[in-house]
């Protein structure tokens, strides 16, 4: 070998010196995270906790009381004026019901885009064209998909219901099966709309979960005289089922925190009532903490706070309910 | 190894266009009459884009008997073997011209019902491939596609065709167990009993021992010679030994042309041609 040694020591301190760096952006990542959740939490679970039972159960030890430890009014409260009488019974629901429509539409949708462009398309230039434009749209800000629902769904580009705004109405509006046209600031515009902003992502998880199934498999099914169909819903999709579900629901708690496509649509968020049915007025829960932590008073911005609990509270509920699925499916299948 | 000049090709005999007998080189086999010949290629030729992969093949496949096709790698043995049940219709770069007939039927026709092909043409693959699913659901899964059947009838198939693929005994208590927790060799003679509950005339099989150690491999070289009975079976094997194991026939490819094919004694004993000799002796490939 030739040319002079390096030395070993400056060696072995730049290596440490690097460790050292990247323990330091870690630390700095993990500690904001820690800071950002701590501050929440100190804030918000006085709206959480019923104070009283809270001394009962911890300073005098009465252990019946621990029942009583979590503020059900909060949960059961319509919004109101005064914050300590006001809760996230309206916005909660909305959210509930908001997301289970916008599942129920983009599920079918972006999985069987998937597969048609996985299993039956043809290596075009459209659909090449297609792919990149959902790898495209992945990248969309969400405020952006809000007014295409504003037209679109909302409004429906001002083509059908009658000229003074008064929207046609299909059957009692009252009742769950009845159809308003455009559907306004309805649960089915809002879910609609989100549809449009986790559809992509739902396109490109569902891609990739399918492009992991072993070519092999495929090649079995079809050996065995199984058309594409056959060897999709048979052999393909189950064996992607785990890692599609998984998929689904992460961009499923990606609706749930959004509130900017909802802003556009112009959803109310005092509301006293909770859905009824896809055409029932809501609000949903990021709204109502943007709106909270917006007041001049502070006991508002404590609510907020509490308000984030819960939504991050149900956030890792459904990644956790996306752990157990794909565990559980994979358990059976494998 | 020697690198042959391709020209020497040229020299040896080989079944080219310009010899349009049907067997040219079939030289001591038994005389085949139309009835026993099963799979027939006349100037049968395949390409992948602009490569052609196989040269005017021409090879009868006689019924109910072991063909083993051998030759080094990128011969066009495998290509050959996946155009009898037109698995080749999944590379979309892949094309053939001439004739490739399955019972005096023209399989390259556009028309041809490939779901109908493929079950009359199981296929066994190199690496074990079962479905992420139950033993039983494994071999129910090909006549489930085809047909209705009542439960107690799927139950009869499902147990014929694990003894047909001699692993009925390893695995009929747990019938409803994942099929991935099976051995390798277990697991590829599970695929030979699905390829057989579909109740093919011919089976292919592609390499199907490359992947397992040697008591799988013999076991599974058992249930070939059994099946011989009652299958055309055509193996691609690179494994000498098997080919002179388990075929009646073998076929020689080199370069995509079909060098020698005759019966099996013949060609490990007394090969016509120099390539063949020096292949099958190990002197190359």
């Amino acid at each position: 070998m030739t040319g002079a040694p390096r030395s070993q020591t400056a060696r072995a301190l730049r290596n440490r010196g690097f460790l050292t760096l990247c323990l330091a952006c870690t630390t700095l990542a993990v500690l904001s995270l820690f800071l950002l959740l701590g501050s929440v939490f100190m804030q918000g679970w006085h709206g959480l906790v019923d104070q009283e039972a809270f001394k009962a159960v911890f300073s005098e030890g009465h252990l019946s009381s621990i029942p009583n430890l979590i503020r059900w009014s909060f949960f059961t409260e319509y919004a109101s004026r005064r914050p300590d009488a006001a809760g996230i019974r309206a916005p909660l629901l909305g959210s509930v019901w908001v997301c289970v429509t916008c599942m129920v539409c983009s599920l079918p949708l972006g999985v069987g885009t998937a597969v048609y462009l996985e299993e039956f398309a043809r290596r075009n230039r459209f659909n090449r064209f297609v792919e990149l434009n959902v790898r495209n749209l992945a990248g969309v800000p969400s405020i952006v998909y809000g007014i295409i629902g504003l037209t679109a769904f909302s409004r429906m580009f001002g083509l059908i219901g009658k000229a003074d705004g008064q929207p046609l109405q299909f059957g009692d509006p009252d009742s769950f099966f009845s159809l308003r046209l455009p559907f306004g600031q309805s649960v089915l515009a809002g879910g609609l709309t989100l549809m449009l902003v986790i559809l992509p992502i739902i396109i490109i998880a569902s891609q990739e979960a399918l492009r992991a199934v072993p070519k092999s498999l495929r090649q079995a099914s079809h050996a065995l005289g199984a058309t594409t169909w056959q060897t999709t819903w048979h052999v393909t999709l189950p064996a992607a089922l785990p890692t599609i579900l998984t998929g689904a629901i992460l961009a499923l708690s990606r609706a749930l925190g959004e509130a900017a496509p909802l802003l556009v649509l112009g959803i109310p968020v005092f509301i006293t009532s909770t859905p009824q049915g896809p055409m029932s007025n809501f609000t949903v829960l990021p709204f109502q903490i943007f709106n909270w932590a917006g007041r001049p008073q502070a006991a508002f911005h404590d609510l907020a706070a509490s308000g984030i609990i819960v939504l991050l509270a149900v956030l890792l509920s459904f990644n956790g309910l996306a752990i157990y699925l794909r565990h559980r499916l994979q358990k059976t299948s494998a | 190894m020697t690198l042959h000049n391709p020209r020497t090709m040229n020299d040896v005999h080989t079944p080219t266009s310009s010899s349009l007998t049907p067997k040219p080189t079939v030289g001591d086999a038994p005389a085949l009459d139309a009835a026993g010949v099963c799979i027939q290629a006349k100037a049968f030729n395949a390409w992948y884009g602009s490569f052609q992969a196989i040269h005017d093949l021409t090879l009868d496949i006689p019924r109910q008997s072991v063909t083993a096709l051998i030759g080094p790698s990128g011969c066009g043995k495998s290509t050959f073997l996946r155009w009898i049940n037109r698995m080749n219709d999944m590379i979309p770069t892949a094309r053939a011209e001439g004739v490739l007939t399955l019972d005096g039927h023209n399989l390259l026709d556009q028309g041809h019902d490939l779901v109908e092909l493929r079950r009359r043409v199981g296929m066994v693959f190199q690496k074990p491939n079962p479905f992420p699913k139950s033993i039983y659901d494994n071999i129910a899964f090909g006549p489930r596609l085809h047909r209705h059947m009542t439960r107690s009838e799927l139950d009869d198939l499902v147990e014929q065709s694990l003894r047909a693929a001699a692993i009925w005994d390893e695995v009929k208590d747990r019938l409803h167990a994942s099929a991935l927790g099976l051995s390798g060799g277990q697991q590829q003679r599970l695929c030979i009993a699905r390829a057989i509950a579909v109740g093919p005339e011919v089976l292919l099989m592609d390499e199907p021992c490359s992947a397992l150690d040697p008591r799988s491999t013999a076991s599974i070289e058992a249930l070939i010679r059994e099946l011989r009975n009652q299958f055309t079976i055509v193996i691609v094997t690179h494994n000498m030994q098997q080919a002179a194991r388990v075929s009646d026939i073998t076929a020689f490819f080199y370069e995509g042309r079909l060098v020698e094919c005759g019966p099996t004694d013949g060609i490990f004993t007394n090969p016509r041609s120099k390539q063949t000799e020096d292949y099958v002796t190990g002197r190359f490939g």
